[in-house]
Order: structure tokens, then sequence, then C-alpha cells
């Protein structure tokens, strides 16, 4: 690790002018940052803990939830709003990293989690244009059983290792952040960025910006959904495939649905295809297979991970039908 | 300010890259908290901060200031050994010991999330609490600490006791 020099922000409006030099770094709980940095993969001159910054999870107007940047994950699938309303979110945390790991990491940090290509990680052996752009991407042509198979390009192929993010893609979640141009509200869905010939930039967020809060609005769908993960062991190990789902019924038909995946693309995947298709239309096992493969129609699987496919529709199919309680 | 450390107060190191691990090993010779992996994988370097279980490994000391740090040093001795160590003696919850002070840490930390009412991914109900500990529940909630002895079915059954002992 090169020399690095350390403060804590003590105030939201302390950051910005703290944030401006060069390689300046905003630390979370450091379980991304912290790694990246001894592999060498990150190299900031400055960090600034802003773990002082709000923790709170409050009760919005709206009914919804106003989470503040610094809290930890385990406070957040703990707090007892987010278990009774919100059991996508409680169970997609829940699901991530490891107890140790939850409760070191925060909201914020989650969100700007980078990949865990290894050829990514590896500064000394492999080319990766998201770590030196422009340097090529050993992942295309290599070990890519952990890639993208939707949204990826000829640039970069890495998946977004988050899970929680996947419920707050599902959620239709904002993400307020404060910055030199002020403070503003970002979409999830625009939050994250396809990786197009510019893998390097991961999110919509400005130089100087920082994320404040995250703010869930209220969801009838919300009561009625969950997380299912899916990968290589039980517990602790990032998805080959997951999905996030929330659906209303109206006797027998879907009043109203939501369903984002994850491990299959460089951002939370919300699959609105597969919605617009049940939306309306009848909760049977049919239905739910036919939505699973016509979002999962344009998949563009690797040598290595061809298996996704297969894995998506069906993960999708089975946790509808569970929401629903039909059976397959 | 400072870390305090066992009950002792350190102070925080100038050097912004020293891990809480480095910190706790190489100045301190706490040499309980283990080396695994370096990159929070394996849980071998878990220790208590403020009473909660993190990763020393990816903790830098610098974030420790002002917190308070426990160690399996300070859960306890050789003459007065936590209920967890005598648990792990008594069900062969180790073979080599490598991960033990870490496996003991998350468990002591695991007891009081469980009798708090935190949920794990596999808890059915969401809101219980406080939580059941059945045998799969306690894998879910210790997956982060790795042994590669395979100690498991032992560690598990020393949790499993001292998880009664509380509930009783
Ligand atoms: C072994 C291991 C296994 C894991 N498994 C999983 C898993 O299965 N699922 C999963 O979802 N995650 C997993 N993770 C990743 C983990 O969830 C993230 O490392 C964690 O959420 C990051 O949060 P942090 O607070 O520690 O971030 P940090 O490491 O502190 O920071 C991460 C990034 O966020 C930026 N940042 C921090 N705060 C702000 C802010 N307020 N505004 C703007 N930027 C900010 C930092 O500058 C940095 O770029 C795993 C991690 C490890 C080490
Ligand atoms: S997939 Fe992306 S992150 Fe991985 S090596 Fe290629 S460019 Fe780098
Ligand atoms: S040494 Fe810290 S998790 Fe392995
Ligand atoms: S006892 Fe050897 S690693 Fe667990």
């Amino acid at each position: 690790m090169i020399p690095v020099g350390y403060v804590r922000a003590s105030s939201l409006g302390a950051i910005p002018p703290m944030l401006a030099g060069d390689g300046h770094r905003l630390l979370g709980g450091g379980t991304n940052l912290v790694d990246l940095m001894r592999k060498g993969v990150e190299r900031p001159s400055l960090l600034i803990d802003v773990t002082a910054l709000p923790a709170t999870i409050e009760e919005a107007a709206d009914g919804g939830l106003v989470i503040g940047a610094a809290a930890r994950n385990s406070a957040v699938a703990a707090h007892p709003l987010v278990r009774v309303r919100y059991p996508i979110l409680s169970r997609a945390i829940l699901s991530g990293a490891s107890a140790q790991i939850r409760n070191m990491a925060t909201v914020a940090g989650n969100l700007m989690q980078r990949t865990r290509c290894v050829y990514f990680n590896d500064v000394a052996g492999s080319r990766c244009n998201k770590r030196a752009p422009g340097s090529g991407c050993d992942a295309i042509g290599g070990f890519n059983r952990y890639h993208a198979i939707l949204g990826a390009s000829s640039a970069c192929i890495a998946t977004h290792p988050s899970d929680m993010c996947v419920a707050l893609a599902a959620l239709d979640a904002r993400i307020r952040v404060d910055g030199p141009g002020g403070a503003r509200t970002i979409p999830i869905g625009e939050f994250h960025r396809l990786p197009g010939d510019t893998p390097e930039i991961e999110t919509a967020l400005a130089p100087g910006e920082v994320i404040v809060a995250v703010e869930v609005p209220a969801s009838p769908f919300a009561g009625r959904s969950t997380y299912r993960k899916v990968r290589d062991r039980a517990s602790f190990a990032f998805a080959l495939v997951s999905v996030a789902a929330g659906l209303t019924l109206d006797k027998e038909r879907i009043a109203d649905i939501r369903i984002a995946f994850g491990g299959v693309a460089p951002k939370p995947w919300r699959a609105l295809q597969a919605e617009a298709l049940l939306r309306g239309g009848p909760a049977t096992s049919a239905a739910f297979e036919a939505a699973a493969a016509a979002e999962l129609a344009h998949a563009e699987p690797l040598a290595g991970n061809a298996f996704k496919r297969e894995l998506a529709k069906r993960s999708l199919s089975a946790i509808l039908a569970e929401l629903a309680g039909v059976s397959r | 300010m400072a870390i305090m450390i066992n009950g002792a107060a350190v102070a925080a190191p100038g050097d912004a890259r020293v891990s809480l691990l480095d910190l706790l090993r190489e100045q301190l010779h706490l040499t309980g908290t283990k080396v695994g992996c370096n990159q929070g994988a394996c849980g071998a370097c878990t220790v208590l901060v403020d009473g909660e279980r993190v990763l020393s490994c990816l903790t830098l000391a610098v974030q420790a200031d002002g917190r308070s740090v426990t160690t399996i040093e300070g859960l306890g001795s050789a003459e007065s050994p936590h209920p967890l160590q005598a648990a792990f003696i008594k069900h062969d919850g180790f073979q080599c010991g490598y991960c033990t002070p870490g496996q003991i840490c998350a468990a002591a930390a695991m007891l009081r999330e469980a009798e708090a009412g935190m949920p794990s991914y596999l808890t059915a109900d969401l809101t219980a609490a406080p939580v059941l500990l059945s045998r799969d529940e306690v894998r879910e909630r210790m997956s982060g600490n790795l042994c590669r002895c395979g100690a498991h079915n032992g560690i598990v059954d020393a949790i499993l006791e001292v998880a009664a002992e509380h509930a009783a």
C-alpha cells in the first residue's frame, strides 16, 4: 500500500472541500476500499472517513424510509420497519458477505462497491479496461463463470456484486447526493451505469459528490416480497444469479409486480419486460415461465456462463410461484 | 483519543495504512488474533469493536480510534476461560486451532445478535425475537469463519451448547 492520509469528516458540509484534492476518497467501512488499496487497484492519497454521516433509518412523510448513507448494512437488515415492510431488502442484505462484513459495511459503500472480477483485482498479471482504460479485457476470453450475460459491452463484462442494490432496484429507491453542484436525487436505475466504451465510469455520481441517504418509497408490493440468491456454496459467496421480487394480487391476477436480477449484469438488472408481461395477467406458473423466458431472450452468454440464462429463468419462475402461492 | 484494547488505552498509529490486525499482532504482540487471507474472506482475524464482530484485517487501526476493541485475549484466559472456550475444548471444536480465536470472537457476538432478534438469511420469520438457534441457523450465522481443518461439526456443537445455556 502506498502512504495515505486519514481524516474524519465531522459534518456533511465539511466533505466537499476535503474531496477536492487529487486522490482524495471517501471511506465507509473500508471493506472494499481497504482491500483494493492493499491489492494496488486503488491508490488514494487521502481517506475521508464518512462514517459520522447520518446513519439513521427514519420513516418518510409518504410512508417510505430514508436510510442514512452511513447506516451499517446489518443495522438496515435488522431495523424493525425494514423487516416488517421490506423483507426483500432485509433478506437481500442478509444474503450478502458475512455477519462481520455487514457490521462494517455502510449503505453508501455498498452502493459504490466495485466489481469482484478477478482480472480487475490482479494488477500485476491481467489486462483490464476498467482498471486501466484501453488495456484490454482478460475476462472476455478467460474465466468468466461469474460474468455478465446482459448489458455487457466489448470493453467489459463484469457484474455488479451487490445484493442490497438488487433489492433497491426492485423497490425504485432514490439516491440522495450532495456536492459542488448542489443536492440532487438519482433514481437507482440511473445510478449504476452500463460499461459501454467507458467501463471505468461506474455510477452517475459526479466528481466531488457524496451519497447522503437512500430513499425507499412506500411500496404496497413490498410486504409480499423476497430475495433469493443462488451461489456456488450455500453461504458467504457472491451470487451466480439472484432475484429480488415483489407482487400484489387481485384475486388470481397480478395487480402489480417488481423484479430485479443480480449476478447477471454490470448493474442491478430491473426486469421491466417481464414485469410488463405479467402486470394485469394471471398468476400462473406458465405465465411466470413465459415472462422469464422473454426477459432472458436477450442474454448473450459467454463460454463460461451459459448456464446463467437457464438458472435466471428458473430462479425467477420459482420465486414468483412462491410469492403468489401457486404450485409449480 | 486512543483505542481501548482489552481495557488498556493504546495510541492509534500515525501511519494510516496499519490495519487493526497488524497493530494487534505486530505492535502489541496480541497474537491470538490470526492472519488468514488478509482480504475479508476467512474470519480468522475477527475481533469485537464496541461489542460487534468485525474483521481486523479490513479495519484500519485509525478507524478504531475512540472505540473499544476486544480480542480473544480479552474474552478469557487459560485460568478463567470464556464459556465458549470451554465448550470448544469439550466438543473438539478445533484441530490446528488457527481459526479458533476468530470463531470464538464471532460466536460470542453472534449469540448476542440472536438474543437481540437479529435475523439471518435463513430465518423464516424475520420479526421473531429472540431467534431460536437451530444447527442450520448457527452454520449460516458463522459462515464468515472458515476452518480449513473441517472442525465445523464440533464448532457448531460447542456453540449450540452455549446457546442453550444462554437461553436457560
Ligand atoms: C469477502 C467479501 C465477501 C463479500 N460478499 C458480498 C456479497 O455476497 N454480497 C454483497 O452485496 N457484497 C459482498 N461484499 C462486499 C461488501 O458488501 C462491500 O465491501 C461493502 O458493502 C462496502 O461498504 P463499505 O462501507 O465497507 O465501503 P468502503 O470500502 O468504505 O467504500 C467503498 C466505496 O464507496 C465509496 N463511498 C463510501 N461512502 C461514500 C459516500 N457517502 N458517498 C460516496 N461514496 C462513498 C468509497 O469511496 C469507496 O469507493 C463482500 C466483501 C468481501 C470483502
Ligand atoms: S470484465 Fe471488466 S473488470 Fe473484468 S477484466 Fe474485463 S474490463 Fe476488467
Ligand atoms: S484475515 Fe481477515 S478475514 Fe481472513
Ligand atoms: S481448526 Fe484448523 S483451521 Fe479451524
